[in-house]
């Protein structure tokens, strides 16, 4: 078994990092440029950033490799760059990452739907998960984490591409709204079902992340608690981004979040983390919660 | 009054009876389905059900009947999205099922298109869609093309990460009258507002309405940035744009 997965069954609750489209975005990341790029042409702006989130308290941290897919990469013509990209976004955190913490794998979402209602194909779109998840152990991570997903065969091609490549475990966590039904991802999965799903496609780890603040992802954490046994891995915006003197800002604020980190892990929360809108400080102030010392 | 009764198909008196839950709306859909026949309830209840084939051969026989094009798609066709919007707001139906109504419907559309556009009928509307500049995502504005051009709407997609001059050429080259922004990014999105500025210098803001949307969008900053409408999702999109068409108030 693998350590993170023995320290979570051991009933440790770990601490995640915080955003990294948000951090890059202020050190240099131009509005629409591609953020995987960066591990190419500024290592040491995405070092720094594991570095800062490992010295605010995380346990783990993840690679900037979201959009790492062919499908993604390819629009911004590096398409070929997969493997590359990848490789170097897993050996810049590991390179930043202290003994025993880990480094997660981040695969986000393709962009595409599957058919019929897009033109991927299954096995294109298994292809192209393996493709990402090798290059991402060829630099070294622990585990990946797949996000930010709404649609389960998506997610389930992604979970067996990962676990058929590597071996590593898995981490899937997925994205919802709240609607006038309650709370759902975009192609209608509520967080009772993801989660029991979820463990069926052969994740170690579940969860949820991005797309609502920490009040309404508290609920959805208690609701897939209530369906699984499996560790429960979030991430979580810093609010709804709202706009400001037309600037763009994410409300809630590190001290904010962290008052709320004991009603988070009563939930069922065993890792938490932050998404869009957070940053180092946010994670220190969890740490000040969940890790005092 | 229209009563329920009045809609001879049992699916869509079904549908009406579990979906539909708000009073105002329930009356209305019932007005607009007790004016159609039986056999134009048979096409919307194949939109509604997402059935493509079902609805790709009902309207074929419709015309071959000799039903108008013009009847088919707004008896049959819209009417079956009208209950499908409606579902989709209220979470009884999420965008995989969209989908399949919205295939539904372009399978019936194909036939009735050539149709309209050889005998002279100007499609609902001509909007100009695209992912601003700097932006290359673009799930959210391929679902709202596809409700439109199954929605009647004439469409030209100008792809992930447009330049203002672009929608302004497309505007002029196409005569569009609806702009349709999309952005995903939190930091692209003000190249909506610039576009918008763009489309003003040009002389050509009181030719166009403007409709915007994307995950990081709100009503508040469409407004603030002199956009038109803001739509959260697909149907919305679609309502928004016969709104500003002048198709529906």
């Amino acid at each position: 078994m693998s350590k993170l997965l023995e320290r979570l069954a051991a009933g440790e609750i770990l601490i995640s990092d915080g955003a990294t489209g948000t951090y890059l975005q202020q050190n240099g990341l131009e509005p629409g440029g591609c953020p995987e790029e960066f591990n190419d042409s500024h290592p040491e702006i995405v070092r720094q950033m594991a570095a800062n989130y490992f010295a605010a308290g995380s346990d783990m941290v993840e690679t900037n490799s979201f959009g790492g897919s062919r499908y993604m990469l390819k629009k911004y013509n590096h398409g070929e760059r997969v493997e590359e990209l990848n490789r170097k976004g897993a050996e810049l955190a590991r390179a930043a990452a202290p003994d025993g913490r880990f480094i997660l794998g981040s695969i986000g979402p393709t962009g595409e739907f599957l058919e019929p209602n897009g033109t991927a194909t299954e096995a294109e779109m298994l292809d192209v998960f393996a493709e990402q998840a090798s290059g991402l152990a060829a630099g070294g991570v622990d585990a990946f984490c797949i996000e930010t997903m709404s649609d389960m065969a998506e997610t389930s091609l992604a979970i067996r591409a990962a676990k058929e490549t590597t071996g590593l475990p898995v981490i899937a966590t997925l994205t919802y709204d709240k609607g006038p039904r309650g709370y759902f991802t975009m192609m209608g999965i509520t967080p009772e079902g993801a989660a029991e799903q979820l463990a069926q496609a052969g994740a170690d780890v579940v969860g949820s992340n991005c797309g609502i603040a920490i009040e309404d992802m508290i609920e959805i954490i208690r609701k897939m608690r209530s369906a699984t046994d499996k560790p429960i891995l979030t991430h979580i915006n810093a609010g709804l981004p709202k706009i400001e003197h037309g600037k763009i800002v994410y409300p809630d604020t590190p001290d904010h979040m962290a008052e709320l980190m004991p009603q988070l892990v009563n939930a069922g929360a065993n890792v938490v983390g932050g998404c869009c809108g957070t940053g180092p400080d946010h994670v220190r102030a969890f740490a000040r919660v969940l890790h005092p010392s | 009054m229209a009563d329920i009764t009045d809609i001879q198909n049992e699916f869509i008196r079904q549908e009406i009876e579990e979906y539909i839950e708000r009073a105002d709306e329930r009356e209305k859909i019932i007005a607009l389905y007790s004016k159609t026949s039986p056999d134009m309830q048979d096409i919307a209840a194949a939109i509604i059900d997402g059935q493509h084939e079902t609805s790709d051969e009902l309207t074929k026989t419709g015309l071959d009947a000799g039903i108008s094009a013009l009847q088919i798609m707004d008896d049959g066709l819209i009417t079956g999205m009208a209950i499908v919007g409606i579902k989709f707001r209220e979470n009884f139906i999420f965008v995989p099922e969209v989908l399949a109504c919205a295939r539904a419907m372009k399978a019936g559309m194909k036939h009735i298109e050539p149709i309209l556009s050889a005998s002279g009928i100007e499609p609902v509307g001509k909007v100009i869609m695209g992912t601003v500049k700097g932006d290359l995502h673009d799930i959210g504005k391929n679902l709202c093309i596809m409700m439109l051009r199954g929605s009647g709407f004439e469409v030209i997609d100008l792809g992930v990460d447009t330049s203002a001059d672009d929608f302004i050429e497309a505007v002029e080259e196409h005569g569009a009258n609806i702009v349709g922004m999309s952005a995903l990014l939190t930091t692209t999105m003000p190249n909506m507002g610039r576009t918008i500025e763009a489309f003003i210098d040009a002389d050509l803001r009181d030719d166009v309405k403007v409709m915007v949307g994307g995950a990081p969008v709100t009503p508040e900053f469409a407004d603030d940035m002199g956009a038109d409408a803001y739509g959260a999702n697909a149907v919305e999109c679609v309502d928004i744009a016969k709104r500003l068409s002048g198709v529906t108030t």
